[in-house]
C-alpha cells in the first residue's frame, strides 16, 4: 500500500512528527510551503473495512468534526462542505476524492475556487500486533487572507493541530464505544 | 437536586444544581444512597490538583439505585442497587481490553484531554467528581448522578446487604488491594505501609490476605494506628521514631521486602526536605511534596518492591533516583483499575473475608458535607471516614 504521507526522510517516524514538517513532501495538494500540515495516528479497536466505510460516507464527518455543519454528497467523488462561521459568515467549498482504495485510503482535496484550500488523507492499516486498525490522518490547508481568514481562524481555533487531534479522538470514541462521551450533566 | 460543589480553596458547599439526565445510550442515572469523602477529595479541597472550576460537583465514591437507563437493552435495569467505580471506562478500547481500566482511552471527552497529554505524554482517563484534566464529570456527593458507560462500570450488589459493607468497592478497597497486589508478595515477606488512612488500612488488610508474613504501618495519628493494629499490623509512630532505622531493626537489618506509599502528595513530617518542599509548594515553584515517598525508597530492602497508590499530580523535587537504581527497586503505581478488582472483592465481602465497616467514623447528611470535609481534614485522628447520605436527617422547616 502507498504510504507516502507517513514517513519522514530517512526515518521510520511519520512526517507530521517532523520538527519542521514540509507539506510538499506529504504528496498532498498544497499551495506553498507556508501551508499547515497536521497529522495524527490512533489505533481503533474496530475492523478496517468498517472504519473506511464510515469515513467514506462524508455525511458522517460532522458527527465527529464539530466545526463542520454539513457535508452534502454531490456525486461519487464530489462533496460540498459547509462550516458555520461567526456572524453568519459561512465558509463553503467543494471537495473531490482523488484517491480511493477501499478499506485502505481516502484522499480528497478542495476544488480550485474553494474558500479554504485544503486537502486530507486518511489511511487505514491493520495493526501488525493485533491492536485493531491503525488510522493516520494527514491534513493540509492554506489559511485564507482577510476577513475570511479571521472567520476561519475563529472557527478552527488558534491551534488547528489541537482541533484535528480532538476530531480524530471523537472518531475513535464513536467507532469504539458507539457514542461520543461528554461530561455534560444533561442535554439541556 | 442538592449537591456538594467546589468553590475554590477550602471552600465547598451544598447547593441546588440542575438534575442529571440521560445524554448517551450507555448512560444510567443513579439515585445516591451513600457516598463517601475520599482523601483525594482533600487534595481538591486544598487545591493541590489543577483543573478545577467553581461549581464542580465532587464525589467519586458512591452507590445507589438505578433510576433510568439510556436504552431498552441496557445491561442495568431500573431498581437495581449498584456500586459505581470512580474510574470511568468504556470497556472497548485497547486498555480496557487489557483490564487497565484506569487508562481508558475513550472516557475523557476529547476537548478535556489536551492538558494531560502535555503534562503526562498521553491523555488521562476520566473519573467522577474530579479535575477537568480527568473529564470534569459531575460526581456523586449529590442526590443523583449521571453515569456514562454504565454497562461497564457499576457492579450490582444483593438487595439485602447494607451500603456500608459494599460502598468502598467504588475506590478505596480496590485501591488498597491493588497496592498490595503491586507488592508481588511472597511467603515470608514483610510489607511496610506508609499512611494509616483508608487506603493504607485496606492495604494492610489486603497484604495479609495476599500472604504477607508481617505488615508494619506508619502514621502519626494514634487512633488510626490502633485501627492498623486491630488488623494485625505492627505500628510505627513517625513523630516518635526514626522510621528507616526502626524498619531496619524490626526486620533484622534486611529491610521490608515491599513498601507502600499510601500517603501521596500532601505528606506531613518535619524533616528538612519536607520543609523545603513546603516552601516550594507555597511559592508555586514545585508541586508535589514527596517526603513519604523518599522515605519509602530509602527504607525498602535491596531488590525490593515499591507500590504507590498515593496520589501525585506534578513534578517531584529531590527524587532519590540513585537509591532506586543502585538498590534495584521495582516501582508500581497508578490509579486503580477498579472494574478489574470489584467482582472478586465483592465475593470476599459476601463470604465475610473482608469487612470494611470498621473504618467508618461518621455518617452525615449530604447537607452537612462541608462540615464533613472540614473535620476530615482537620481532625484526622477521629474522622477516619465520612459517609454522606442524602436525606438522612429530614430537614426542619426553615421557620
Amino acid at each position: 500500500m502507498a504510504e507516502r504521507t507517513s514517513r519522514t526522510l530517512g526515518a521510520d517516524a511519520p512526517l507530521s512528527s517532523a520538527k519542521d514538517p514540509n507539506p510538499a513532501a506529504s504528496g498532498l495538494a498544497v499551495e506553498d510551503d507556508d501551508d499547515e500540515l497536521l497529522g495524527r495516528t490512533v489505533s481503533i479497536n474496530r475492523p478496517r473495512q468498517e472504519l473506511y466505510a464510515f469515513w467514506r460516507d462524508f455525511t458522517n464527518l460532522p458527527l465527529f468534526m464539530e466545526n463542520i455543519e454539513a457535508v452534502e454528497i454531490r456525486d461519487e467523488r464530489r462533496a460540498h462542505w459547509t462550516v458555520r462561521g461567526p456572524a453568519n459568515t459561512d465558509l463553503e467549498w467543494d471537495s473531490v476524492v482523488v484517491e480511493d482504495v477501499p478499506g485502505e485510503i481516502i484522499e480528497w482535496r478542495s476544488v480550485e475556487e474553494a474558500d479554504v484550500k485544503n486537502s486530507g488523507r486518511v489511511e487505514f492499516r491493520d495493526s501488525s500486533n493485533g491492536r485493531g486498525t491503525v488510522v493516520t490522518v494527514t491534513l493540509t490547508y492554506d489559511p485564507p487572507a482577510g476577513a475570511l481568514g479571521k472567520a476561519f481562524a475563529k472557527v478552527f481555533r488558534r491551534e488547528p493541530k489541537i482541533q484535528a487531534r480532538q476530531e480524530l479522538k471523537r472518531f475513535k470514541q464513536l467507532m469504539e464505544t458507539g457514542e461520543i462521551p461528554t461530561a455534560e450533566r444533561s442535554l439541556a | 437536586m442538592r449537591a456538594l460543589t467546589w468553590q475554590g480553596k477550602q471552600n465547598v458547599r451544598v447547593e441546588t444544581v440542575s438534575d442529571p439526565d440521560i445524554v448517551n445510550p450507555r448512560d444510567a442515572i443513579i439515585r445516591i444512597t451513600s457516598t463517601a469523602i475520599c482523601g483525594s477529595d482533600l487534595h481538591l479541597y486544598d487545591h493541590y490538583i489543577p483543573g478545577m472550576k467553581d461549581g464542580d460537583v465532587l464525589g467519586h465514591e458512591f452507590m445507589g439505585e438505578v433510576v433510568a437507563v439510556g436504552n431498552s437493552r441496557h445491561k442495568l435495569k431500573v431498581g437495581q442497587r449498584v456500586v459505581v467505580p470512580f474510574v470511568i471506562a468504556c470497556g472497548n478500547c485497547f486498555f480496557c481490553r487489557k483490564q487497565q481500566f484506569a487508562a481508558c482511552d475513550n472516557s475523557n471527552p476529547a476537548d478535556k484531554t489536551d492538558a494531560s497529554e502535555i503534562a503526562y505524554g498521553y491523555p488521562m482517563a476520566a473519573a467522577f467528581g474530579y479535575s477537568h484534566l480527568t473529564g470534569g464529570y459531575s460526581g456523586g456527593q449529590a442526590e443523583y448522578v449521571r453515569v456514562p458507560y454504565a454497562d461497564v462500570g457499576p457492579i450490582v450488589v444483593p438487595e439485602d446487604i447494607e451500603d456500608d459493607k459494599v460502598l468502598f468497592l467504588s475506590d478505596i478497597l480496590p485501591t488498597g488491594w491493588m497496592a498490595a497486589v503491586h507488592c508481588d508478595i511472597e511467603p515470608g515477606d514483610v510489607v511496610a505501609v506508609w499512611g494509616a488512612g483508608p487506603v493504607g488500612l485496606f492495604a494492610v488488610q489486603s497484604a495479609f490476605l495476599l500472604g504477607a508474613h508481617r505488615v508494619i504501618c506508619i502514621d502519626h495519628h494514634p487512633h488510626r494506628l490502633e485501627l492498623a493494629r486491630g488488623l494485625g499490623a505492627e505500628v510505627i509512630h513517625f513523630e516518635q521514631v526514626k522510621v528507616r532505622e526502626a524498619l531496619a531493626e524490626m526486620t533484622g537489618g534486611i529491610g521490608p521486602d515491599a513498601c507502600i506509599d499510601a500517603v501521596g502528595l500532601e505528606s506531613h513530617g518535619m524533616a528538612p526536605d519536607n520543609v523545603m518542599d513546603h516552601v516550594l509548594v507555597k511559592t508555586f515553584m514545585a508541586t508535589d511534596r514527596i517526603h513519604a515517598l523518599r522515605q519509602v525508597i530509602l527504607a525498602t530492602r535491596k531488590g525490593g518492591r515499591v507500590s504507590i497508590p498515593g496520589v501525585y499530580g506534578g513534578m517531584a523535587d529531590k527524587f532519590p533516583i540513585g537509591a532506586l537504581m543502585e538498590k534495584g527497586l521495582t516501582i508500581k503505581s497508578g490509579q486503580t483499575h477498579v472494574q478489574k478488582f470489584m467482582p472478586q472483592l465483592l465475593d470476599m465481602i459476601l463470604e465475610g473475608k473482608i469487612d470494611t465497616t470498621f473504618l467508618i467514623s461518621h455518617h452525615l447528611d449530604l447537607e452537612d458535607a462541608a462540615e464533613g470535609y472540614k473535620n476530615f481534614k482537620e481532625k484526622q485522628n477521629e474522622y477516619t471516614k465520612v459517609v454522606l447520605r442524602p436525606g438522612m436527617n429530614p430537614r426542619k422547616p426553615l421557620h
